[in-house]
């Protein structure tokens, strides 16, 4: 118990020099204020207390003053607030190269898949010095990843993609924690980020993995039957999604949506809610069959679509008797004019 | 101890022997009685809260999960919360304190809704029984925060109870503030005009906006999470259609305002307390008065700094920031008016004065650790860990617990007629404040290396921490339970106290102690602003 007893947490991220100095900082005026107030008090009751001074003197109060501790006060606090904007302000959107990766977060686990096809539960490993950016879901209720060491927190819904990045500056192992509470087992969900030289990396990277995540995706696109309708050709009732990611998307409302991840995952849940211009909503609701790390897939396989894939390989075979039985609600409707 | 005026006095009639029956005091429509009502009841529920704290500090005192399950340790947390923050600290001065000086503070008989307030009474305890009953069937394993969609469908313990419980609960509070609105416009003696109300019903007055404007707000949010779990109609949870993240903008509305409902009446006591045991009139009477209006109507608008990481917006994040900033700023003022109304005072170190120091120094504390949390970039690394725990007991418990133990000590002669032990007081309030300090600032460090908050099992090098904050907790429970024994024993033991022991110039001190049910022989008349301590005769009683 006392020989590992740290009462500040290793600092092993860029995150760590940007908010460990603004943290100082508070620590500062937090210590110099409350002891303004410690001290004055004692002074005072000391110095005022009743049998050396039993005779108080009214005094009414100043404006003077009055406007002197609001504003001094007022001053630092924005000071905090513009510093803590900034701050704030780093961990937006990721740089453009990051190294991605993929997780889902169920009650109680971490799941992550590398885009190389590397799955891993509760231990997430990552490169040394390099941008990393991790698109978190979850399965049920919201979770948050936390790595204290890389002072690095995001809430991950069940409802949308969010992407969480840092720059790990130390190899090591660090704590990864569940920090919203999630249930039974909240302070289980529990694991570790493993930051390796970036050698070590690419061998831990070939050791292992079932085919890129693009590579199942695709799978995924023929057995759910999606390349019948969405295809380049005559035949086509949906709309081709070669080049789909990244673009902007004509709606039927006359809106315009990027096609981001988010974009593309509500399109497959719930297909009417957002329907592309010159296309009848026909496309059948795949909420509650395709599971979040599926879709993750999925969405990876259709970010790597330049062109149809019936136009690249149109001997593929389409979805199979048996597999049209499995899930019958794909069954293509036919709609006549 | 006090050498006020203890006179002789015939046994006479007042609200507490006017009658003895048990319909005299369950149908009792006397604002007085009516408190001490809610003081057994809110006594009761602390110790229920505090049983399970120390079950969760024992609990902590090692890293491993071992001595309940972790569904009960999910369990005992949400329902520390729960008792706490919607069965103690939301009524503690309002419903007690409040209840029994408010009227008499104004010169007033009684509230002006005297049936309302009885009713509010009926209210809580309607809450406060099924809240129980809830905990006794298996209890409820949410958080005090009931976030969507693990409330609404993933629980399967007693959420709809535990949330029935609480909307009782919040309609006994929409009754107090109701009755505290009224009465202040409508009850006021002769002569009181605004600008001569004690700061005490200054900070009841805008205690009570937050509990009008705010509470119906938590009660719709938690009648929506009903709605979904029962009917499983989509509101919250996104399989259903629903959005995770609005309930947390429903919840906060509330539940942020809802710390200052803790709060400021525990500054209202303060200034009172300071004002007295300084024998000083206020220093800036405006701008303590004026910052309790301000913290009531800012607190309304900061309820996003609660979701910094929860997926807002930047920009609202940034709103929400700058706003939580403004609302720290009268908060200040009030620490700084405080201090300042010592300089030159003559003060003495009676009981309730200890609470008011401690309230100052503790809250001060509280306060600034909420600019670390308001801060974007802090607050990332810091929240839903421990230091939004200490954060949050130092403004609760060092702030509003202090407040409200510092009152009832002040007021206790008021109520019962007998003075508290003075020695064995002031051993508490030390033991309270140092039991606080060790349970709660390790908590601070714990949380910025890193331990999330309602974590049964933890990293082993958390413990050391950890051990200390439930060393401090063993402090802090002798501290509470000090009171208790010698308030108790006081009521027949007590010195007895007089009219006013100590010395101080509200109307609450004009009439006898305990006071008649009709509170004044005859109605004040109001010529002075309040504390106008050079006006008062000189008191005698010792430091």
């Amino acid at each position: 118990m006392w020989t590992n007893f740290p009462l500040f947490p290793v600092r092993a991220s860029n995150f760590a020099d940007k908010v460990d100095p603004l943290y100082f900082f508070l620590v500062g005026v937090t210590v110099f204020f409350t002891l303004v107030i410690f001290l004055t008090i004692t002074v005072f009751a000391i110095k005022y207390r009743r049998s050396v001074h039993p005779k108080a003197e009214q005094i009414e109060g100043s404006l003077v003053v009055e406007v002197t501790w609001t504003v001094i006060p007022l001053a630092i606090a924005l000071v905090i607030f513009v510093w803590g904007v900034s701050v704030y302000y780093s961990y937006g959107a990721p740089p453009k190269d990051s190294l991605r990766v993929y997780g889902t977060a169920r009650q109680w686990m971490w799941k992550f898949q590398h885009a190389d096809g590397q799955r891993e539960i509760n231990e997430l490993h990552v490169p040394v010095g390099r941008d990393v950016a991790v698109t978190l879901i979850s399965q049920d209720v919201i979770h948050s990843f936390f790595v204290p060491a890389f002072r690095v927190k995001m809430d991950v819904l069940p409802n949308r993609y969010r992407t969480v990045w840092f720059r790990p500056t130390r190899t090591g192992t660090y704590h990864l924690f569940c920090a919203e509470y999630c249930g039974t087992a909240h302070s289980g969900m529990i694991g570790s980020v493993v930051v390796m030289e970036p050698g070590d990396y690419e061998t831990w990277l070939a050791s292992g993995g079932e085919g890129s995540l693009g590579s199942s995706g695709e799978k995924l696109f023929r057995h759910f039957g999606c390349i019948s309708c969405h295809r380049s050709d005559k035949g086509a009732r949906g709309p081709d999604l070669a080049g789909l990611y990244g673009r902007e998307v004509h709606l039927q409302d006359g809106s315009t949506v990027m096609a981001d991840e988010n974009y593309i995952r509500e399109s497959i849940l719930a297909p009417k809610a957002k329907i592309v211009a010159g296309w009848q909503p026909i496309m059948p609701v795949f909420q509650g069959q395709v599971d979040e790390e599926e879709m993750l897939e999925l969405i990876a396989y259709i970010k790597t679509l330049q062109q149809n894939p019936l136009n690249v390989n149109p001997n593929a075979p389409l979805p199979n008797e048996e597999q049209r039985k499995r899930n019958p609600q794909v069954e293509p409707q036919v709609i006549r004019p | 101890m006090s050498a006020a005026p203890s006179v002789a006095v015939e046994p006479r009639e007042h609200y507490l022997n006017v009658d003895y029956g048990i319909r005299s005091w369950l149908l009792t429509t006397d604002h007085k009685r009516i408190a001490l009502l809610y003081l057994i009841s809110i006594t009761v529920m602390f110790f229920i809260g505090g049983f399970f704290a120390t079950l969760i500090r024992l609990e902590l005192m090692t890293p491993a999960g071992d001595l309940v399950t972790s569904d009960t340790y999910n369990k005992l947390f949400t329902m520390h919360g729960i008792v706490m923050i919607f069965f103690f600290l939301i009524p503690s001065i309002p419903a007690v304190i409040g209840n029994f000086v408010l009227p008499m503070m104004v010169g007033a008989r009684d509230m002006a809704f005297p049936k309302i307030n009885l009713l509010s009474w009926y209210m809580y305890i309607i809450g406060a029984g099924i809240t129980l009953y809830s905990i006794i069937v298996g209890g409820v394993d949410t958080g005090w925060t009931f976030y969507t969609p693990f409330s609404t469908t993933y629980s399967n313990t007693h959420v709809f109870g535990a949330v029935i419980g609480i909307i009782f609960a919040g309609f006994s509070s929409i009754f107090t503030g109701l009755n505290f609105i009224a009465t202040v416009h409508k009850l006021r003696a002769p002569g009181l005009t605004w600008r001569r109300l004690p700061l005490f019903i200054w900070s009841h007055y805008a205690t009570a906006v937050i509990m009008i404007l705010g509470t119906p707000v938590v009660a719709i949010s938690l009648i929506l999470v009903a709605v979904e779990r029962v009917w499983h109609i989509g509101i919250f949870n996104p399989a259903l259609g629903g959005d995770p993240v609005l309930f947390q903008h429903l919840f906060w509305f509330y539940s942020h305002p809802a710390v200052y409902i803790m709060v400021l009446p525990s500054m209202g006591v303060v200034s009172e307390l300071v004002t007295t045991f300084s024998r000083k009139r206020i220093f800036g009477y405006p701008f303590v008065a004026g910052a309790s209006i301000a913290i009531a109507v800012f607190g309304f608008l900061v309820w996003g700094h609660h979701m910094f990481v929860a997926g807002i917006s930047i920009y609202s994040a940034m709103l929400f920031s700058i706003m939580s900033y403004l609302v720290a700023i009268p908060s200040a003022v009030k620490v700084f008016n405080w201090t300042a109304t010592l300089y030159k005072g003559a003060i003495s170190y009676r009981t309730p004065m200890l609470y008011a120091f401690g309230f100052i120094g503790l809250f001060t504390m509280g306060g600034l650790t909420g600019l670390f949390l308001s801060a974007l970039g802090i607050d990332v690394h810091v929240t839903d860990t421990y230091f939004v725990v200490a954060h949050f007991h130092y403004i609760m418990v060092g702030g509003a617990v202090m407040g409200y133990l510092g009152a009832i000590h002040y007021w206790w002669p008021k109520m019962f007629g007998r003075m508290y032990p003075e020695g064995w007081a002031k051993v508490a309030a030390a033991t309270i404040f140092i039991g606080f300090n060790v349970t709660f600032f390790p908590q601070f460090i714990l949380g910025y290396l890193g331990m999330p908050r309602r974590y049964h099992a933890y990293a082993p090098e958390f413990q050391v921490l950890n051990v200390m904050s439930t060393a401090g907790a063993s402090i802090l429970a002798v501290g509470y339970v000090l009171p208790l024994i010698y308030l108790i024993w006081s009521l027949r033991y007590g010195e007895v106290a007089g009219s006013n022991p100590w010395g101080a110039t509200g109307l609450e001190w004009q009439t006898t102690s305990p006071p008649p049910t009709h509170n004044f022989e005859e109605t004040p008349i109001v010529t002075e602003e309040p504390y106008a301590y050079d006006k008062q005769p000189e008191m005698e009683f010792v430091a």
